[in-house]
């Protein structure tokens, strides 16, 4: 069972992979732009599962982005490996930190405090003047192990990349959620006090999954930063958290493939909705919301994880 | 026979108010101990300084030797005491065999990040060991069935069976037939001994119901205003005056600490 979902989803990215070859120059960009996004969703999913909603999770993709942006200003080292490992490592090692605190927290309490950390992490970037303040500058390109693609081919290396990268992604995650520490989530969310009776510290498992999803955050803000090759403080803003929310709503937290294939919808039913509506794309957008709230409360992946059967009613 | 567990001294105040006095007993391995007491006796109190839910103000707890006085509870359950609750906590969404599945690979992986990650929940040994504390509970009618839609007594069980995951070598049960209807309290009380018997398991539990206590509970604690006043077999504990006086002439039918 296990295997299969593996192997189809490895047949699905390497489809994707072809794909590319022939779709249209913005759908590669877009589709880039949305498998960034989804990292920071499957970090979402990470918390979600254990009842544990951040607010601003936009924190950790924006020191994702700005470590790459201020590498690429600053250092010599361009290589997309290494300096999406560093934003990477930069994004986790602030999550652990923030952990110790973040970690005592849940419900409201937890989306505040979190909310509060990106909100001060966005006013540090806009008070910044040598960072451009609320313009934000402009991100070197990258090479990729010493290639340096133009044009259409940056485009396409890049999807690539990002796409190589969110297979790991979604192999490792997949991992984690079979584990004892990853499986246990929904004990997380319904009784804590028997997990700590079992012998486990209910903290330290939340602590390991904000740096899981902290980390997965600021890969998907290095990835994001290359491909628009521009950072700014929005990046941190809390509307930027949002919107990693509703893309964790839409997609549900029944499955790895939803996060993607919901962050590849929003980006989609985003820039269509700008196109027709300009001015009110919004309307469009809370529109979507609403409807999957309405008709999948579970999300897009309730719609290809088959559910449990419903045993309990029946036993004697 | 040395004891498996040894209070001394215990004490526990909350302001002004004295949960626990100087309470000392011992428990050799395999004994089956009955706490009786009124509202407010401290008898939860006294399960809770003992699995490390609460710190003791002063006193020392030895189980097996060891001093686990004020040792967080997730370490004393590692140590080899478990608890059930006078609240089933169970995971609700989750059937029958994922509860006990769940706790037998807890109990199964070590205490570190690294191991947590890198074991599997779903292992062969964890399910084994689920199916057995299953079948030892009778819980196997309800295997498939979700926690919440569990009757009351056999959400109990399944609270208690969880704690018995890992094998502790003793296990606290507060109140296991609170919230349990009159007619299942002495079947549910009737599986849960039996198992713990069949796992040689010292047991030490609270309860209101002097038949329960007189028909499984081998020795009997008897708390009053944080203090043991009472300790002994059943037939000599519960026709002393004091206990009589103070416990078992008053209500004792609302199932709280």
């Amino acid at each position: 069972m296990a295997w299969r979902t593996t192997l189809i989803g490895a047949l699905a990215f390497v489809a994707v992979g072809v794909a590319a070859l022939v779709l249209p120059e913005w759908l590669v960009s877009l589709a880039t732009i949305a498998l960034a996004n989804a990292l920071v969703v499957l970090g979402l999913v990470i918390l979600w599962r254990a009842g544990l909603v951040p607010f601003g999770q936009a924190l950790f993709y924006a020191l994702g982005a700005y470590t790459v942006a201020l590498l690429g200003r600053y250092t010599s080292w361009h290589d997309a490996f290494l300096v999406v490992a560093i934003g990477a490592a930069a994004a986790g090692i602030v999550a652990f930190l923030l952990g110790f605190l973040l970690a005592r927290y849940r419900d409201i309490f937890f989306a505040m405090l979190s909310l509060a950390m990106s909100m001060i992490l966005y006013g540090m970037l806009v008070k910044t003047e040598t960072l451009g303040s609320t313009d934000g500058f402009h991100v070197e390109a990258v090479t990729f192990l010493g290639f340096a693609p133009r044009g259409r081919e940056r485009e396409l290396t890049l999807f690539w990349f990002v796409l190589a990268l969110c297979a790991m992604a979604a192999l490792l995650v997949s991992f984690y959620f079979r584990s004892v520490s990853g499986a246990l989530a929904v004990p997380v969310r319904e009784s804590e006090i028997r997990l700590e009776f079992l012998g486990i510290s209910v903290n330290r498992l939340i602590h390991l999954k904000l740096v899981i999803a902290g980390t997965l955050a600021g890969v998907g803000g290095a990835l994001a930063a290359m491909a628009v090759q521009h950072v700014d403080p929005t990046m941190a803003y809390w509307t930027t958290s949002g919107g990693f929310v509703f893309v964790t709503i839409l997609a549900g937290a029944s499955s790895i493939a939803a996060a993607f294939i919901g962050s590849f919808l929003f980006e989609l039913v985003r820039s269509i909705a700008v196109d027709i509506m300009p001015g009110t794309w919004q309307i469009i957008l809370g529109s979507v919301l609403l409807l999957t709230i309405l008709f999948l409360p579970d999300g897009l992946g309730s719609l290809f994880v088959r559910h449990r059967k419903r045993a309990g009613a029946g036993a004697p | 026979m040395s004891a498996i567990l040894s209070v001394r001294g215990l004490e526990k105040t909350f302001g002004s108010v004295v949960a626990a006095h100087n309470i000392s007993l011992d428990v050799p391995r395999q004994q089956s101990v009955g706490i009786i007491g009124a509202n407010g006796a401290g008898k939860t109190t006294f399960v809770n300084m003992i699995t490390g839910y609460i710190q003791p103000s002063g006193g020392s707890i030895h189980f097996e030797d060891r001093d686990i006085t004020g040792l967080p509870s997730r370490t004393i359950t590692r140590l080899g005491i478990s608890r059930s609750f006078q609240v089933a906590q169970v995971f609700g969404s989750l059937t029958v065999f994922e509860n006990m599945r769940a706790a037998a690979a807890v109990a199964r992986t070590r205490q570190s990040i690294l191991a947590g990650v890198l074991t599997p929940l779903a292992s062969p040994q964890a399910e084994a060991e689920a199916e057995a504390v299953t079948t030892l509970f009778q819980l196997t009618p309800y295997r498939d069935a979700r926690a919440v839609t569990l009757p009351q007594g056999v959400r109990k069980l399944l609270d208690i069976a969880m704690a018995v995951v890992g094998e502790p070598r003793a296990v606290l049960l507060d109140e296991p037939t609170s919230g349990v209807s009159i007619e299942e309290k002495f079947g549910v009380m009737k599986i849960v001994m039996s198992a713990l018997a069949s796992r040689r398991t010292t047991v030490l539990f609270v309860e209101h119901d002097m038949e329960i206590i007189a028909r499984f509970a081998e020795r009997v604690l008897a708390f009053h205003d944080g203090t043991v006043i009472a300790d002994g077999p059943p037939g000599i504990a519960l026709a002393d005056p004091t206990v009589r006086a103070l416990i078992i002439g008053m209500p004792t039918g609302v199932p709280h600490a």
